[in-house]
């Protein structure tokens, strides 16, 4: 990686613009690609195939009154979007999107994502609860549940990748899947690590915290104008990040022929971004508690049984 | 034709061999003689009782009389004071200054029947029955409301349909039908606060603690707007947690005194207003209100327009399944089939458009027939949406219906049984997703449903799941039925020759004088019905509408009962929901299928 500090700002500006971008335009193509699904046309007035919806949007969010209730937790209800935005961006620099372009290089880049992705439940559960309001506190008890729970398997799936790869570091990971990428021999890991980023981003069908129809809008029910809007835009970044993550742990990263590393990177990353939105559009939303069930009682043992048989197979093989 | 005024009667009476059965088993079974039958009721049997013979009669005509009356179908009340037309001679009615009407329905005997309770204005109470029949609460809360008759014994007398704070009981005489008999509204901040005051959910007042030993409730307001709850249309939830200990429905948001109006518009003007009750349901509402009519003036309808009729109810009856199935799958999460049935409703209303020139609302149905005939083309439109449409059924019922986590959600969620529909008033795919096999089409055929083959589908789970199975196979069986009527569709005239059809027929009104007075008079006022009573039932989209039509011999209604299916259903929330989950809530309202101005009117 180049060192010098001008390479090394335009790489820390460049990756936070590209997410942030990224997670703006994803606004669109999301509900774009939901229309191509649903059968109808999706936003297409704005712009040419109403791509600039994304502009109108942020004009729309950053003119509405940014409404605080009185009966909130002032400090807490303001800060609580933050750190969505804050730890879903600090989760970018880890990934290497190719072998020039990265942010940074740590040694512990995964456990890195995973700290940062815990990071992230704060903002839902403070913002559930700082609202005050009773529909946002169900949906801040629900995140918490739900993380809680799909936390443990989360890091548990990664560990396959890790021993096969004997590193934390990301880049290491993507260089170790030169032959082979990890998602054959850890297929269960890879699908095992996907549900739970599906959690982790509460995008259905594990959207309970926010459950429309349930809990109108769950723990952002109270909020409005650009706080909504870092909500929003923290979801598609996690969804990208996850993505992202995905891309360098399990489908070889910016590995591939022909084209440069970055396309290739993006690429494999959209295709799991449109799977993350083919998802939403499929499935129906099970229980609260059948989600706790299928967490605790069949994702967590196949999590364990995927690391067992990894660690039995490696030593094996040495 | 003998007149300016059509004279009309009765149509023979359709009082049936079920009928003559009761009363000779009321004779025989009942020990008491302490009612009188009404002898010009041509409708149902007509019993009338004092206020201390209500209940045992009651009880008797629920638990002992032999194949029993099971549901209490409807109760309302007529405000007598300013009605001139009660009978004579020996069909003179008792006096009565308010009516209550106990409606009755014996499954077994494909049967409906009324008690009438006559009430002086000096004493404005009879016993509750709610130890009779659970379901009485809501329809004497709505009488009270309504009326102001009292319930001695009702655990929670207070207002249904109007906000608490409204002043005199709207369905009677005295209370003004329009906005513009009283002075001007004006709302002052006080009496805003005093408004939104009155709208507090207080516990205490349905009897329920704030905490029990273990945990503090929490009280919460799902509604009046509320993604899910179909309208406005709140429930007060005690939970624990997300556990559902009680739940309070409050109906009464989309009141738009349906009723009174019908008190007001001509027999005709009013048939665009009943388009509007079950709004999903279309025509399907014209459908009780013309038959009731068409029996009290004694129309004969051709057998062209009846068919018509079932074609097009059976359309909307598909329409209205579409919007419960894309709905259903929705409050379950799943976002994309109601795009995709909303797209076969919008073929859907092609056709209907293309028949009748409206969508949702055509008001198409005339008393005597239906507005117009059929258009040139029309059989090809349907045949194309009949061929075009099992495709797509399929294909729903692998993207719905066959999902584990949409089963896991509503499988053994809102379960009843056979007994407790039938205690509660429930009908419709409701009461034939507990097994039972009972459809009004068959068991008490109207508009020509006879002459059709389809059959009646149950599923005996009683559950949320089961509700939207038997929906769906409702739609294969309208499919059917609408295919025979493309197939056999009459010739003839599409309304009736009678002078008493809307609007009137102008073929003969530049031969004699007779007759153009009367397409005169019967376009500017409106036909003039003759004086007297009746009550016809549909299966409509939800379950059993009826109109209960009193006519006091004028150019409109002196009252119009509306019973509607929903409103007993979401009586039955609280039963289904006890002990659940939230998300399970969402699921039993999404299964019960209603619409608020169904509920309310």
């Amino acid at each position: 990686m180049n060192t010098s500090p001008w390479a090394a700002l335009l790489n820390i500006f460049g990756v936070l613009l590209v997410a942030v971008l990224l997670a703006a335009l994803l606004t669109w193509g999301e509900r774009r690609l939901l229309g191509f699904w649903q059968d109808r046309p999706g936003p297409n007035r704005v712009g040419p195939f109403g791509t600039l919806q994304v502009v109108a949007d942020m004009i729309k969010l950053f003119f509405k009154e940014d409404f605080v209730p009185r009966f909130a937790d002032i400090p807490v209800f303001v800060l609580a979007p933050t750190v969505v935005m804050a730890a879903m961006l600090l989760g970018f620099a880890v990934i290497p999107v190719s072998p020039a372009i990265g942010v940074i290089d740590l040694n512990v880049g995964l456990l890195f994502f995973l700290a940062m992705s815990s990071m992230a439940v704060y903002s839902v559960v403070l913002g559930g609860y700082a609202s005050n309001n009773k529909y946002a506190l169900l949906g801040g008890l629900r995140a918490a549940a739900q993380t809680v729970s799909y936390e443990v398997f989360m890091g548990l799936s990664l560990m396959g990748v890790v021993m096969m790869s004997g590193s934390f570091n990301l880049r290491e990971i993507v260089q170790a899947q030169e032959n082979t990428w990890f998602v054959l021999p850890q297929f269960i890991g890879f699908l095992v690590f996907f549900i739970a980023g599906i959690a982790e981003s509460h995008r259905l069908p594990f959207d309970l915290p926010e459950a429309e129809h349930e809990l109108t809008a769950g723990f952002h029910t109270e909020y409005s104008g650009m706080k909504f809007g870092m909500f929003f835009v923290g979801e598609y970044l996690s969804v990208i990040l996850i993505s992202a993550l995905i891309t360098t742990l399990f489908l070889g990263g910016w590995l591939g022929p022909w084209l440069p590393p970055v396309v290739w990177f993006l690429l494999k990353t959209s295709v799991l971004i449109a799977l993350f939105i083919l998802l939403r559009a499929a499935l129906p939303r099970p229980r609260y508690d059948q989600l706790m069930h299928f967490g605790w009682k069949f994702m967590l043992p196949l999590s364990l049984a995927n690391l067992l048989i990894t660690a039995g197979v490696l030593l094996w093989i040495q | 034709m003998t007149g300016v005024i059509a004279q009309s009667v009765h149509i023979e009476s359709p009082y049936s061999a079920e009928a003559e059965a009761f009363i000779g088993d009321l004779r025989r079974e009942y020990g008491q003689a302490d009612y009188w039958l009404q002898p010009d009721c041509l409708d149902m049997p007509t019993l009338w009782v004092a206020p201390e013979t209500l209940l045992p009669l009651l009880r008797h005509l629920k638990t002992e009389i032999s194949r029993p009356f099971l549901m209490l179908y409807d109760l309302s009340a007529i405000d007598e004071r300013l009605r001139l037309h009660r009978g004579e001679r020996e069909a003179q009615q008792p006096q009565s200054d308010f009516t209550l009407v106990y409606q009755l329905l014996s499954l077994e005997r494909d049967l409906f029947i009324r008690i009438k309770v006559a009430l002086p204005e000096s004493r404005l109470s009879v016993p509750s029955a709610i130890p009779v029949w659970a379901c009485a609460n809501w329809y004497e809360r709505e009488v009270w409301d309504l009326f102001g008759i009292g319930f001695v014994g009702h655990p929670n007398l207070r207002r249904i349909m109007m906000p608490s704070t409204w002043q005199g009981h709207p369905l009677r005489k005295d209370h003004h039908a329009r906005a513009t008999e009283v002075d001007p509204f004006s709302l002052s901040p006080e009496k805003q606060r005093a408004e939104q005051e009155a709208l507090l959910f207080k516990p205490e007042e349905w009897g329920m603690s704030r905490a029990s030993d273990s945990s503090e409730f929490m009280f919460l307001n799902l509604g009046p707007n509320h993604p899910s709850v179909h309208g406005v249309f709140r429930v007060a939830l005690q939970l624990d947690g997300e556990r559902i200990v009680d739940a309070v429905p409050d109906i009464g948001y989309h009141h738009r005194g349906a009723e009174k109006m019908a008190e007001r518009q001509a027999w005709h003007s009013y048939i665009p207003y009943t388009d509007r009750i079950d709004y999903l349901g279309g025509v399907m509402n014209n459908l009780p209100y013309v038959l009731a009519l068409e029996q009290l003036a004694g129309i004969p309808v051709p057998p062209r327009a009846q068919t018509i009729r079932v074609m097009l109810c059976e359309f909307f009856r598909i329409a209205s399944h579409l919007v419960f199935y894309g709905t259903f799958a929705q409050d379950v999460g799943q976002m994309s089939p109601v795009f995709y049935m909303f797209v076969d409703r919008e073929k859907l209303f092609g056709i209907i458009e293309a028949i009748t020139g409206g969508r949702m609302h055509p008001s198409w149905f005339r008393i005597g027939g239906v507005a117009q005939d059929l258009p040139e083309g029309w059989d090809k439109m349907v045949r194309e949406f009949l061929d075009y449409m099992p495709k797509r059924l399929r294909e729903y019922e692998g993207m719905v219906l066959k999902n584990k986590i949409l089963q896991q959600r509503t499988r053994g969620i809102g379960v009843y049984n056979t007994d407790e529909a039938l205690e509660w008033g429930a009908t419709g795919p409701g009461l034939r997703a507990t097994g039972l096999e009972w459809d009004l089409r068959k068991r008490r055929p109207y508009s020509g449903y006879d002459q059709f083959e389809f059959d009646i589908p149950t599923y005996d789970g009683g559950d949320c799941y089961d509700r939207c199975r038997v929906r769906v196979e409702e739609i294969w069986q309208s499919l059917r039925i609408i295919r025979q009527c493309l197939d056999n569709m009459p010739s003839g005239p599409y309304k009736s020759d009678h002078p008493l059809t809307t609007p009137p027929l102008k073929a003969r009104t530049m031969h004699d004088i007779e007759t153009l007075i009367q397409h005169f008079v019967n376009n500017s006022w409106g036909p003039v019905m003759p004086a007297g009573e009746v009550c016809v039932a549909v299966e409509a989209t939800k379950g059993l509408n009826s109109y209960q039509i009193v006519s006091d011999g004028g150019t409109n209604a002196y009252r119009a009962r509306i019973r509607t299916p929903s409103f007993p259903h979401l009586q039955m929330i609280p039963l289904l929901s006890r002990g659940l989950l939230v998300s399970d809530l969402i699921a039993i309202i999404a299964s019960i299928d209603f619409v608020m101005a169904d509920v309310d009117r």
